[in-house]
Order: structure tokens, then C-alpha cells, then sequence
């Protein structure tokens, strides 16, 4: 038997991974992969502490997770074509259309 | 003994494979990498009698959000992206923020302890069958966030539709 704290630190291992990701990377799709990251891991605990509680709950709101990631990535992904359009570039450090000059 | 080995291969398998797929330049080596760490956390999942969930993870991740992915990175020309530096210019110090957060948190999800249990025990889901069990309680308890739910899955139908047609009239005017 595993034990839960095992659980735990796998996620947030996992979760900082996602967050390192999201802070140094300068590519648009990759800061999004990041933030899919983060929410794996945070399912990660959610299956495990419904698991070792003996309760269901965590397990359908990783469902929930689930279903909103999905949501998130087609308008995500939408927004970073339409700026790619805009301005040929993915990196978030060009982007700067809405700022005064 | 197995669950113990199952674990520890999964988890490393899952480590190694984020992170690479973080540190990548080539958008779609890092995307294969992230493929790879979906899967095996379906794994994980199944080890922890998640039978339902690892479906779900491989279909809607593995299947359908990757390959959105994979989508906009072959609709889009990066070829020159993939020549310049990944990291932005100060990623060093937001690195070493990072792991002192690491620290502490790893430190409380080892100090944790379980105080409650549920009555959805091991063998009453064995008996149910997971995915009968996780329906009841969803269509029962959760039907209201279960409702709004696809009410928020139809708010990214209607907005990448307009965004599209928007897109297409701005070509032509």
C-alpha cells in the first residue's frame, strides 16, 4: 500500500513543474501546456485523497476539472491564433498591442 | 510489493516526461513529451481504483486536448521560433522562488493526516461498479453543477464560433 503522503508529493512535484513552466517559458502554447500541467496535478491529489478517504467527491470534481480544461483550451487556443494573426510571434514579450505608447 | 513498483514507475515516468516536456525548444517534441506524461497518469489513476477517470483522462486529454494542441502548433509557422532561446531573461531567480515554495509545500503534504472517511468503501464499488457509482452520485448530489457545467461547455462553442467568423469578414473588409 502506498501511502497517501506519496500521493500528495507527486502532485505538488507536479504541480510546481507546471508553475516553473509557466513562469520562465516565453512561448504562448507553452505557458498554456503549463497550466494544464498544474491542473493534472492538482486531479493527481483529488483521485488519491477520494481514494484513501473512502469518499467520490474528489473524483467527480476532477471530472469537473476535467470538462472546464477542456473548455479553457479551445478558447485558449482560439485567442492564440487570432493574436498570431495579428503579430506573427508567439512570444508573450512582443505582445504589447493594448499598451499606450 | 507490486502497487509499491507500479508507483514509484509511474511517478517517475510522470516527472521525467513533464519535465522535459517544459524544457523542450521544439514545440512539438514537448507536446509528444506531455502525451506521454497524460498516460501515465492515467495509470496512476487506475492504481488508485479510478477505472472511470483514466478513461476519461486518456480520452479527453490524450485525445482530444492534445491534439487541439498539435493542431495549432502545425496550423501555425514556427519555424523560427524553434531557433531562438526558450527561457526568458530572468528565469534563474524564478526558478530558485519556485523550489523554496517547493520545499514548504512538499513539507506540508508529508506533515498531512486524514481525519475523515467516507462510506464509499473499496468493496462497495467493487459491488456498484465504479462508473455506476460515480453516476449516481453525480446525476444525484451534483446535478446542479453537473447542469451548469454544460452550460460553461456551450459559453466556448458560441465564443470560438464568433471568433472565427470575426476573423473571416475582417479578411474580406
Amino acid at each position: 500500500m502506498v501511502p497517501l503522503s506519496y500521493y500528495l508529493a507527486l502532485s505538488t512535484v507536479l504541480f510546481f513543474v507546471g508553475f516553473v513552466g509557466f513562469l520562465t517559458r516565453k512561448n504562448l502554447i507553452m505557458m498554456f501546456i503549463s497550466i494544464e500541467i498544474m491542473l493534472n496535478s492538482i486531479n493527481v491529489s483529488l483521485v488519491a485523497l477520494s481514494h484513501y478517504m473512502q469518499d467520490i467527491r474528489g473524483q467527480i470534481i476532477a471530472l469537473f476539472v476535467i470538462a472546464i480544461a477542456g473548455g479553457a483550451v479551445a478558447v485558449g487556443l482560439i485567442i492564440i491564433i487570432l493574436a498570431y494573426k495579428n503579430k506573427p510571434t508567439l512570444k508573450l514579450e512582443e505582445f504589447n498591442l493594448m499598451r499606450e505608447e | 510489493m507490486i502497487p509499491e513498483l507500479l508507483f514509484t514507475y509511474f511517478a517517475a515516468v510522470i516527472l521525467f516526461s513533464s519535465i522535459a516536456g517544459i524544457t523542450r525548444k521544439n514545440l512539438v517534441h514537448s507536446l509528444l513529451w506531455i502525451l506521454l506524461m497524460f498516460v501515465h497518469l492515467a495509470g496512476l489513476y487506475l492504481l488508485l481504483n479510478a477505472e472511470f477517470l483514466a478513461m476519461v483522462q486518456i480520452i479527453v486529454y490524450a485525445g482530444a486536448i492534445l491534439v487541439m494542441f498539435l493542431f495549432v502548433v502545425f496550423l501555425l509557422n514556427l519555424k523560427e521560433e524553434t531557433k531562438q532561446s526558450v527561457f526568458i531573461h530572468s528565469w534563474q531567480a524564478r526558478l530558485y522562488a519556485s523550489l523554496l515554495l517547493l520545499f514548504f509545500a512538499i513539507a506540508g503534504a508529508f506533515t498531512y493526516k486524514k481525519h475523515y472517511t467516507g462510506n464509499y468503501t473499496i468493496e462497495l464499488i467493487e459491488k456498484q461498479g465504479h462508473t455506476k457509482t460515480l453516476g449516481i452520485v453525480l446525476f444525484n448530489d451534483y446535478l446542479f453543477p453537473f447542469l451548469i457545467l454544460g452550460f460553461i461547455l456551450l459559453v466556448p462553442l458560441i465564443g470560438v464560433g464568433i471568433a472565427a467568423i470575426r476573423r473571416k469578414t475582417n479578411g474580406t473588409a
